[in-house]
């Protein structure tokens, strides 16, 4: 089979080098450029050190840049909808992994990221990325708009529960625990040493925008609302989940593993984390760095009506460039897992 | 392959042809240790399990 040829715009952050990572060992892909204006000429490896012999390429410029089959893009939020007509110019297929495309309602995307969204009519042809969800409309799609970290682990968390209308859809509560990389390569005060390490620092008690996508993606009946709150912790990578749902009827243990199995038995990144005993009870992210997996897991509280659902992912990787490969799979007709099974280390 | 419910999380809980009463199995989802109880047809009792205190 001929390779499919594949570029990146935007290389050089964290989500760019894990792209690179996976595509570099993609069966299907050939990668042919990675763009990134401030490092124009330089080895991929000066940004991304674990790539150091596995690759010759060099960063290239935005300018430069030819036609491919498949364009990746890993710019800051804001910049893609910008250009995005030149780049289909340049790619049949393209994956955003920004949030310019995910928000499908534009008075939402200007409440949450402070500006009008400058092509609304490209809203209409990104499909929101979360393959479990949305796996039909990509296989007839050309456009993925890639899932925000936090948004996609709670939402894969408790899909199932909204969608079967089982939830009291006002008293949802979220509370993630994320890795530092989610806040990107840019230092800051805030990332110096002496301040980060150790640190436990709710940095998003509200208004987290991943809300939105949220709301958006499980609303069926009626809009809902979230709380939703993001905790930054002393690890580099991962996301857990602690959802606090209310349900408007009793549910037990095993109305929850059916709920879970009727969705997600056959999922190939879906796992059901939830044991007696042992260490690794629930989901925990730590197992799950460089992998495509979410875990989910729960605890039905006996005295209401209660579930305390646990998600789990690497937010560089189900949260964002592996979910993008996955969707990059899907589009192509390839088979879903492929490039994508590294299943983690232990211990770690 | 007989196959009995996991009577914590409804899982398929299977045995193959040398099991006997009262041997201990594990359920492959949930990781509960089940006691076979009988075989004909097959029914499996959670195994009375240490409990972990992590409250301290």
């Amino acid at each position: 089979m001929e390779k499919i040829r594949a570029s990146i715009i935007g290389g050089s952050g964290y989500t760019g080098g894990e792209l690179i990572r996976l595509l570099l060992f993609h069966p299907n892909v050939e990668l042919c450029e990675i763009t990134s204006e401030s490092l124009v000429g330089k080895y991929i490896y000066k940004a991304h050190p674990n790539l150091r012999k596995s690759t010759n390429l060099k960063f290239s410029s935005l300018s430069e840049i030819e036609n491919c089959d498949v364009l990746f893009l890993c710019m800051p939020h804001g910049q893609s909808q910008k250009s995005i007509e030149t780049y289909k110019q340049k790619a049949g297929k393209i994956i955003d992994l920004a949030a310019d495309f995910r928000l499908k309602d534009l008075a939402e995307y200007e409440k949450w990221y402070g500006h009008s969204n400058s092509n609304p009519t490209a809203l209409s042809e990104f499909v929101y990325g979360i393959p479990e969800l949305h796996r039909d409309e990509m296989k007839s799609s050309d456009f993925v708009s890639s899932a925000g970290c936090n948004a996609t682990v709670s939402i894969l968390s408790m899909y199932p529960f909204y969608k079967e209308g089982l939830v009291d859809t006002e008293r949802t509560v979220i509370e993630v625990k994320v890795g530092t990389s989610e806040g990107g390569n840019k230092y800051s005060a805030s990332s110096h040493h002496p301040e980060r390490s150790g640190s436990l620092r709710s940095y998003m008690p509200l208004q987290h925008r991943h809300s939105a996508e949220i709301v958006q993606e499980l609303s069926f009946d009626e809009k809902i609302s979230v709380n939703f709150s993001a905790t930054s912790v002393d690890m580099v990578r991962g996301v857990l989940a602690t959802i606090h749902l209310f349900t408007n009827e009793k549910l037990n243990d095993k109305d929850v593993w059916k709920l879970y199995r009727k969705y997600y038995y056959d999922e190939p990144f879906i796992r059901i984390v939830k044991e007696r005993e042992g260490i690794y009870r629930y989901p925990e992210p730590k197992l799950l760095i460089g992998s495509n997996y979410c875990d989910v897991g729960f605890a039905v509280d006996d005295t209401s009506n209660r579930i305390v659902l646990i998600g789990a992912i690497d937010n560089l990787m189900k949260g964002a460039a592996g979910q993008a490969v996955q969707a990059f799979n899907i589009i192509n007709g390839l088979e879903e897992t492929t490039g994508l099974t590294f299943p983690g280390f232990h211990p770690i | 392959m007989k196959s009995a419910d996991c009577p914590v999380c409804d899982g398929l809980v299977e045995l193959d042809e040398k099991t006997v009463t009262g041997e201990l199995i594990e359920c492959r989802d949930y990781g509960t240790e089940l006691e076979v109880v009988e075989l004909d047809p097959p029914k499996v009792e959670e195994a009375p399990q240490e409990e972990e205190d992590w409250g301290q």
